[in-house]
């Protein structure tokens, strides 16, 4: 193995460990559900971290993917009865597909436009599960789904879930991150140096980046599903185009291409949010703290994009 | 109602919905062509326009006081947040789309804590009932967002093609490096261009607040389809931004009235997609503009 | 590794301190509502009932236990910004860190429905603020969750016995296409079948639209001998003026979502001549001296109206739900088990929504006595039959 492999492995087996220690340690479900949620939010910034880092382009409807994870998974565990590990694979592959149907159309636009163009497919996605009732529930969203099970063991409990979704997310990292050191992951390097130089050595540009923008399809609705069967009810209300821009924040945030850079992000924006909540006193005035919570995540966008384009990963040492 | 009364009532709501659009996507369209940069906070140039007509208007200053000073205030604004992304101008345009993002959630969130959650209700500039015109009925409010949307528009045409400020931010708009060549200020037209959208922002906020109330979050989706109408027009053709702004409020509004209400917010972005795929087949030979 | 230290150090600030036994020991009440974001206007009064509550019971030294002590009551609020993510953590942190007896909230019906399986698993007393009917049903598997808000098929059924009497038989419809909107519309649909009226117009629009003249076109092009409205300001209000405007001739009937000042003075005088069903509290006043609420709604109102402003029903749905778990506590103490047992058996508890009547089967506790006509007149609240 190279050593930044090897050095990724030692990391990837340490956190495992830390979040096995937490998950058996800890008996608060507020600590516990705090960490789920930052393992599913990574997970759908990781993919949508690789697009922005490597293929470089911005998607501002990625939460359009979150969706269609848990609504996949939701509605064949909720209303068919299909096995949860059998909805979650097609709610991946969905994901996929999407990415790869809206992705051959638009990938030849230039990145503004682009940009654009997945934020209008994020929102028509929305309308779509808002006005779909038949099937997805509508706005008053599905109630019922069930846990996901491996025989008589049922992940139901915040301990099992943590466990669950941070082993896929570990899973998901390594994978990542493999892909970044091999021949695949040089190309993609290229790309994002100079497309043009890239091209010229024969690389087929459009298709790599068309490949990493299904991947991160397939990652974000993997985190989706994964959302809908811990919360066991889900509405479009967390799809819309504000989680879409929270997704960009935090790969903002972390670092674009950074894969432990995307973690962070995730963590300090889930963090972020509920230090704020918890510890600004709530007024008896309508200001509470989200208010400030909003202003200071746009200054913070904008922060770091002047300052610190990029994002926390880069305060490392480089290897 | 006749099918002719209905047709000329969606005509109507169409047209006047589509004047809102064409004002913001004129802003969308002067800070493009002179910049290249996609001012996401376009939308949140006309939620402080609107707000801050609620705030002085309505019994505290005379309308076109309020007016003028809500106006003055969101151009400063825009000024403001062009000196905030000129020292990153040359980093690359997603990075600075996603400066804009922030910037549009930080006005937002500002505007929260200013004026909270509620809407405010406006006076409309001048009281009555609705006017009738053929079987359709335009509210009085209605008219003067059209009249000053139309006023608006002659100001900048007079400026862009008889004032030589004018013609340099259309010098720059055309080429940049040329117009640097000719001994043209291009951050001055980029300073001028920021300033004139948020006034063309707040300009359609403070009209359209008696009829849609003043929120903290309306900036949004307005913002949104603005934009649509911009790239309606290729983003770089101000007459285009106007055209497409109404076209599509009436597209909006017969799609309500004829097919079906319930996806009137989606036609907005279903017409953007479609834009962007003709864009890739190149059917139609308008130029939707490429970053410089 | 500086990673997880990283993480590990921003994850203990998430630790806060237990709380202190005193020499009482404080009774804990937990409530989440929507301070902010688009359920702001329901959640903001429903915070302020329940500060005044606990600022008026614990001026009387707290609550008095089964133990016959006095205990200060501390209601731990925390905001969900209308978004289910921040409910679920915000019900956890109550259950596990600030180790509350109960829960009042949510404000919204989605975010109840999103911590349904929190408090179930918790086993953890919740009384919901929100309408939907879900939120309750199906009983047996709803064990710990109860609610105060009328469920919509009983306002409906008011709505519709009326719009019968009235001899309105053909009825044009439009709602919000928000949960509040759709659940009215499958309430409404069922109860006009039933009562024979036809629906000869069913449109809908979005939250934050600006301009209802297209739907209302359709909808006057139809004939409609009424027209009801399903949604909250400000969308109910633009819709309100867009229908006067339009000059359509019709009487408009709107939703319960529109019983607060807010609706009227948006709507402006376009709002003469509405009628909608809520509960008694807008008209308390002009309620009959022998109505066993009647002193109760005066009460609230005159308190909440010093204090904070125009009286509000979702505020008085947080009054029933906190009185409920304090009348909980003064029969059961802090135990949840038995606090939810003492709520379920709760009979004929006067609040503000209605008289409740809880049993294993009915998390409600309501019926069509909950629920009264109003009409607005001059941009006040009368009393209509």
């Amino acid at each position: 193995m190279s050593v930044s492999a090897r050095r990724r492995f030692r990391m990837l087996v340490a956190v495992a460990i830390a979040m096995a220690a937490l998950s058996s340690a800890v008996t608060s479900r507020y600590v516990l559900s705090t960490l789920i949620f930052i393992a599913l939010n990574a997970m759908a910034a990781l993919g949508l971290s690789l697009v922005m880092g490597f293929a470089g382009q911005v998607s501002l409807g990625q939460a359009a993917f979150y969706a269609v994870g848990a609504y996949v998974s939701g509605v064949l565990t909720a209303s068919f009865g299909w096995n949860g590990w059998a909805a979650l694979v097609l709610a991946v592959g969905a994901g996929a597909l999407l990415a790869l149907a809206i992705g051959l159309p638009i990938f030849r636009l230039s990145g503004l436009l682009l940009a654009m163009a997945t934020l209008g497919f994020g929102i028509i996605v929305y309308y779509v599960l808002v006005n779909w009732s038949g099937i997805t529930g509508g706005p008053s969203g599905l109630t019922g789904i069930p846990p996901l099970a491996l025989g008589r063991f049922r992940f139901d409990t915040d301990q099992r879930m943590l466990w669950l979704a941070w082993s896929l997310l570990l899973l998901l990292l390594g994978l990542a991150g493999n892909l970044v050191d091999s021949r695949v992951g040089r190309a993609l390097r290229a790309v994002h140096g100079s497309e043009v130089a890239a091209e010229a050595a024969g690389i087929d540009t459009l298709r790599l980046k068309l490949g990493v923008f299904t991947a991160a399809g397939a990652t974000t609705a993997l985190a989706g599903s994964l959302y809908a069967h811990y919360l066991t009810f889900i509405n479009p209300s967390p799809f819309g185009f504000a989680y879409s821009v929270e997704l960009v924040v935090m790969v903002v945030l972390g670092g674009v291409a950074s894969i432990w850079g995307t973690v962070l992000g995730a963590a300090a924006v889930v963090l972020f949010v509920e230090a704020l909540r918890t510890g600004l006193p709530l007024l008896t005035a309508s200001h509470g703290a989200p208010e400030y919570e909003i202003v200071a995540f746009g200054l913070i966008l904008m922060g770091f994009v002047v300052f610190l384009p990029g994002g926390l990963a880069s305060l490392r040492k480089t290897p | 109602m006749t099918l002719l009364e209905q047709l000329a009532q969606y005509l109507a709501s169409g047209l006047v919905v589509g004047g809102i659009y064409a004002l913001i996507g004129l802003g969308f369209v002067i800070v493009f062509s002179v910049t290249r940069i996609i001012n996401f906070a376009q939308g949140e140039f006309v939620m402080p326009g609107a707000l801050l007509m609620v705030t002085l208007g309505d019994r505290r200053l005379a309308t076109p006081i309020a007016f003028l000073l809500a106006v003055g205030v969101v151009a400063g604004v825009g000024a403001l947040l062009e000196r905030a992304i000129h020292p990153v101008r040359g980093a690359p345009p997603l990075a600075i789309l996603i400066l804009t993002i922030g910037a549009s959630i930080a006005i937002r969130g500002g505007a929260l804590i200013l004026w909270g959650t509620d809407p405010f209700a406006l006076a409309p500039f001048s009281p009555g009932p609705p006017v009738w015109l053929g079987g359709a009925m335009i509210v009085r409010q209605g008219l003067w967002l059209l009249g000053i949307a139309a006023l608006a528009f002659a100001l900048l045409w007079v400026f862009f093609t008889r004032t030589y400020a004018g013609t340099a931010v259309r010098a720059c708009a055309i080429n940049p490096r040329g117009a640097r060549l000719m001994g043209i200020r291009v951050d001055r037209a980029s300073l001028l261009a920021w300033t004139l959208s948020g006034a063309l922002g707040a300009t359609a906020g403070a009209v359209i607040a008696p009829i849609t109330y003043a929120t903290y979050d309306m900036g949004l989706m307005l913002g949104l389809k603005g934009f649509v109408a911009a790239v309606l027009g290729g983003l770089v053709s101000p007459l285009g931004a106007i055209a497409g702004g109404f076209l599509l409020g009436v597209l909006e509004s017969l799609a309500a009235g004829l097919v079906s209400s319930a996806y009137k917010d989606a036609v907005a972005f279903v017409v953007l997609i479609v834009l962007c795929l003709v864009q890739v087949a190149g059917w139609i030979p308008w130029r939707v503009a490429e970053e410089a | 590794m500086r990673l997880i230290t990283a993480l590990v150090l921003s994850l203990s600030t998430l630790v806060w301190a237990i709380p202190s036994a005193t020499a009482q020991e404080p009774y804990r009440i937990g409530a989440i509502f929507s301070i902010t974001g688009p359920g702001s206007s329901l959640g903001i009064p429903e915070r302020d009932t329940a500060l005044m509550l606990e600022a008026e019971l614990n001026a009387r030294g707290g609550i008095k236990g089964p133990d016959g002590k006095l205990h200060p009551l501390k209601m731990v609020i925390y905001d969900d910004a209308s978004d289910e993510t921040k409910a679920v953590l915000a019900a956890k942190r109550l259950i596990d860190e600030d180790r509350v007896t109960a829960i009042v909230g949510t404000t919204l019906s989605g975010t109840s429905l999103a911590i349904l399986d929190t408090v179930q698993k918790a086993e953890v007393p919740l009384v919901s603020v929100a309408a939907a009917i879900k939120i309750v049903e199906p009983a047996a598997e709803r064990k710990w969750v109860f609610k105060t808000p009328q469920s919509d098929y009983l306002i409906v059924g008011v709505l519709v016995d009326s719009l019968k009497a009235r001899g309105y038989l053909k009825v044009g419809w439009l709602n919000v296409d928000y949960a509040f909107g759709q659940l009215g519309w499958i309430e409404f649909e069922k109860a006009a079948h039933k009562a024979g009226l036809t629906i000869v117009a069913n449109e809908k629009f979005g939250q934050k639209d600006v301009d209802m003249t297209p739907q209302l076109t359709r909808v006057k092009a139809a004939n409609p001998q009424a027209v009801v409205v399903w949604s909250i300001p400000p969308s109910a209000s633009i819709a309100t003026k867009n229908y006067g405007d339009l000059g359509i001739k019709a009487p408009l009937f709107q939703s319960h979502g529109v019983g607060n000042k807010r609706y009227i003075e948006l709507a402006g005088p376009a709002a003469n001549g509405v009628i909608f069903p809520v509960g008694k509290l807008l008209v308390a006043e002009q309620l009959p001296d022998n109505d066993v609420q009647r002193p109760v709604l005066l009460a609230y109102a005159r308190d909440f109206e010093a204090r904070y402003g125009p009286r509000n029903t979702f505020g008085g749905h947080a009054w029933d739900a906190v009185r409920l778990v304090v009348k909980a506590m003064e029969k059961a103490g802090p135990d949840r088990a038995k606090v939810r047992g003492a709520i379920e058996s709760t009979r004929n508890f006067v609040g503000i929504t209605g008289v409740f009547d809880f049993s294993p089967t009915d998390h409600n506790g309501l019926d069509r006595r909950a629920v009264t006509l109003v009409q607005i007149v001059d941009g006040q609240w009368k009393l209509a039959k």
